[in-house]
């Protein structure tokens, strides 16, 4: 193992499941015999505020933040939380974006105005972006809570681990305590990862046209 | 949680500093425990709560948690209590002189610190009570050294007769690291001894005792300056030595890895022979604590005059390697490493909000259309966001409980433009147990003109749900005696026609019942009945929806501030004498919607209905 440290940063809203996102993550790199260090700074109990997780994990972790800047992954459960820590990225990182649009009660009564495209902005700003619609692969599962697993499908082929350990992180879980649900869960992480990898192909294909 | 519970002995788990704290508690064989919830120390006790053979409460406030943990000591068991950093100053009376009698059982008491305020009221450094209370002090960097350290504070308790402080903050509570975890000693209680002289603490007793508090000191700067807690890590690079506790100490090394390093985890009494050490091989010596300059003002009074600290360093929030890195490399000269390469964005602000149905909002949306007749005194709570949008409707908060107290000043103290308005306090069930008690006593003692609006749901929302002695449960769940809050503050002196309970989901009851209360000039108190939505007592019902035809955009329903309720479109609509004015049209979220029917009436042409025509409970 060298010493590199492999920085994610997960961000979404409160009660999305940005934290059990992390968790898994976090686990999965254990179980590879990394050192893991797993920060959450979620504000209150209620729902719908801004909620991040930073996962670090390499031959030895020391500080358990993330700084602006070094992420390798930006794993976006909402596109304009995306943005919104898009600059947490290293050159070279990759932002992960559910294009789900969700719109706080201050946006909706007309006190803000939410961007038009999040994600023209992020390509805007240079921000390497692959989009995944996991609302709507959840939604053609039959089951809207599958969003985590799919997110997490989508970045398992950008990990220093294989695929299948993610997955395996993830389906254990469901075999103790709800089997009737691993099935599903499989398909959702294939779908994600599917879903990346058409949304990788588009970001190169744009690369090359620009 | 409960795999740190059930693992055994040198396994090895990914643990938050709170789980690590409380497995490191029962190892330590401790039989008492004790807490009032607060972020971020509130998983410590509810991951207490699941281990075998040990005692485990939710107390009222952290005074009492501090005293059933010292009640516990006193009889011979090892005893622990946890609080939040401001829990700590509520707990501050029992604790300044429970340190002068000393121990029995070993006694510890975590303190967490908000560092970076994620969810409190102020970031004070509690680091502050362990010197004022002359008791030592450990500080844990991540999970693992937690765990450990609160196994050694238990015996550094017992052998040197003190109360040991172990300061935490949110990245120690709240971060996951790997812990491998060990075996429990158990520790048999010896009984309560009668020993008037050290416990009955008359000015006599207590002079006797002082001297002995203050020989103590010496005993534990001598065991500081050795322990293995305190370490010096060498580094290559002598241009900055650097000394620091708690997560501090993990950025530190990640910015610096080729500094030395003396990382104290004992950091009162300081060891300052170990830092004269260090400050003689290195050019320059910064110490990077959180939050206040307390080591770094201890070493100054020792006679460590060139040392660097908050001349450099902010004193407020975390010391993480973003604010750490152009703090230090001034010093020496180097130029800045460079930052983020792609700019911020920042689409909109994304506040908490209520969750949908809450029954909080009843309350606030009655206030906000008396808005100009009441003043509002507040609490602390998730009643607290009534002061955002779109309530607008709270004046005030300072600490857990001072919603009374304050209410009652504002009533006695008004001048010719506010003497007509209604003096409105708004206070949680837990809080109003907690500490709004004898405010509410004042109230009446002192024959206020108040209204105060007890916000029984049923839980402690804020912190995510616990149980107190208002909800029927303990902390492990067993059914506990239900306080009723309409006898309770009958029996506190309010008038029985004064108290009124209502279905907070009834807006016009509502509003008819604080406009009538802020009438009568005598103490009232409102009891309101609906249960926190994510509380077990809370029972769903069919969605409703807005019938776009009846729906006239006159976005009243918006002002009720259910996330569920969102505005779909917009009209301009240009009036007969040529103004504009825009209409809003809105939706309901039907996977958000409970069908709690509060927005109900909140709409004039009745375009709220039932989503499905034949609702049902479901
Ligand atoms: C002295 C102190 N202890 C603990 C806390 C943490 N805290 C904030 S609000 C709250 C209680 C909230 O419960 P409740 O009053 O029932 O209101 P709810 O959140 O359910 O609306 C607690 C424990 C604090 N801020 N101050
Ligand atoms: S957690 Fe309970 S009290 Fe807090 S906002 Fe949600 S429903 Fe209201
Ligand atoms: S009935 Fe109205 S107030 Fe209640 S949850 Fe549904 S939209 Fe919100």
């Amino acid at each position: 193992m060298n010493d590199v440290i492999t920085n994610i940063l997960i961000c979404g809203i409160g009660g999305q499941g940005v934290m059990t996102a992390a968790e898994i993550l976090a686990q999965a790199a254990m179980a590879q015999g990394f050192d893991c260090k797993k920060s959450e700074i979620a504000g209150m109990a209620q729902r719908g505020g801004v909620v991040t997780s930073h996962v670090r994990f390499g031959r030895k972790v020391w500080s358990p933040v993330i700084t602006p800047g070094s992420a390798d992954l930006l794993v976006a459960f909402e596109v304009a939380e995306g943005s919104r820590w898009a600059d947490h990225l290293r050159p070279g990182g990759t932002a992960m974006v559910n294009t789900i649009r969700l719109a706080p009660p201050i946006v909706s009564s007309g006190l803000y105005k939410y961007p038009a495209d999040p994600v023209a902005q992020m390509r805007a700003a240079g921000v390497p972006v692959i989009e995944v619609d996991a609302g709507t692969i959840a939604r053609d599962l039959g089951n809207l809570r599958l969003v985590n697993t799919i997110m997490l499908g989508a970045i398992a082929d950008h990990l220093p681990f294989p695929a299948s350990e993610l997955e395996e992180q993830i389906v254990g879980r469901f075999r103790e305590r709800k089997p009737a649900m691993v099935e599903v869960n499989q398909r959702a992480f294939e779908a994600g990862r599917q879903a990346s990898q058409r949304g990788n192909a588009d970001v190169s294909a744009r690369a090359v046209n620009s | 949680m409960s795999a740190a519970v059930q693992a055994q002995p040198h396994t090895r788990l990914l643990l938050s500093g709170n789980d690590a704290i409380a497995r490191g508690v029962w190892e330590a064989g401790a039989k008492v425990a004790s807490a009032y919830p607060g972020t971020p120390s509130t998983e410590i006790l509810e991951s207490l709560a699941l281990y075998p053979d040990l005692y485990a409460e939710w107390s009222v406030n952290e005074k009492v948690a501090l005293e059933v943990a010292i009640g516990g000591s006193m009889s011979g068991a090892r005893s622990f209590c946890a609080m939040k950093h401001v829990g700590l100053n509520v707990a501050s009376d029992a604790l300044m002189t429970i340190t002068v009698a000393g121990v029995v059982g070993g006694l510890v008491i975590a303190v967490a610190d908000d560092v970076g305020m994620s969810s409190s009221q102020n970031e004070q450094d509690s680091r502050y009570w362990g010197r004022f209370a002359h008791m030592p002090i450990l500080e844990p960097a991540d999970s693992q050294e937690a765990y450990e350290m609160v196994k050694y504070a238990f015996e550094l308790s017992e052998a040197c007769n003190t109360p040991v402080l172990l300061r935490l903050t949110t990245r120690v509570c709240h971060v996951k690291a790997v812990v491998e975890v060990g075996e429990r000693v158990a520790h048999d209680i010896t009984g309560f001894a009668s020993d008037p002289r050290r416990w009955v603490m008359t000015p006599a007793n207590a002079k006797g005792q002082i001297p002995a508090q203050i020989a103590r000191e010496t005993k534990l700067l001598a065991l500081a300056e050795s322990s293995p807690l305190n370490r010096m890590e060498d580094g290559k690079d002598r241009r900055i030595g650097f000394v620091t506790s708690g997560p501090a100490y993990m950025h530190v090394r990640e910015c610096f890895p080729d500094s030395p390093v003396l990382k104290l985890g004992f950091t009162y009494p300081v060891p300052v022979g170990l830092v004269e050490k260090m400050a003689s091989g290195v050019a320059h010596l910064v110490v990077v604590e959180e939050t206040e300059p307390l080591m770094e003002n201890d070493l100054k009074a020792a006679g460590l005059s060139r040392i660097h600290g908050k001349d450099l360093l902010p004193r407020l929030g975390e010391l993480t390697p973003n604010v750490l890195i152009p703090a230090i490399h001034g010093l020496v000269g180097e130029p800045l490493p460079k930052g983020s390469v792609y700019p911020k964005i920042d689409p909109f602000p994304r506040p908490p909000t209520m969750c949908p149905a809450c029954p909080h909002m009843g309350v606030y949306y009655s206030l906000s259309r008396l808005r100009k007749q009441v003043q509002i005194s507040g609490d602390i709570g998730c009643y607290t966001l009534g002061a955002g949008h779109p309530w607008n409707a709270l004046d005030t908060t300072i600490s857990m409980g001072a919603s009374m107290g304050i209410a009652l000043g504002m009533d006695k103290a008004r001048s010719e433009a506010t003497k007509d308005k209604g003096v409105v306090a708004v206070i949680g069930d837990s809080t109003f147990l907690h500490m709004g008690m004898p405010g509410l006593l004042d109230i009446v003692y002192n024959r206020g003109n108040v209204t105060a609006i007890i916000l029984d749901n049923r839980t402690t929302g804020m912190t995510g749900g616990q149980n107190h002695p208002g909800t029927g449960k303990s902390l492990t769940g067993e059914d506990a005696p239900r306080i009723d809050f309409a006898k309770l503050v009958e029996a506190l002196g309010v008038a029985p026609e004064r108290i009124r309970t209502v279905d907070p989901y009834l807006l016009p009851v509502v509003y008819k019942t604080i406009k009538e209360e802020i009438a009568v000039p005598a103490p009232s108190v409102i009891i309101t009945t609906r249960p926190c939505v994510l509380s077990e007592f809370y029972d769903r019902l069919s969605p409703l929806k807005v019938i776009d035809e009846t729906c006239t955009g006159c976005a009243n329903c918006i002002k009720v501030g259910c996330p569920a309720i969102t505005v779909k479109r917009t009209e301009t609509r240009t009036r007969a004498d040529g103004t504009t004015h825009e209409l809003k049209f809105t939706t309901i979220d039907t996977a958000m919607c409970t069908g709690c029917r509060m927005c109900v009436e909140s709409c004039g042409p009745k375009a709220i209905v039932p989503a499905q025509p034949t609702a049902v409970a479901q």
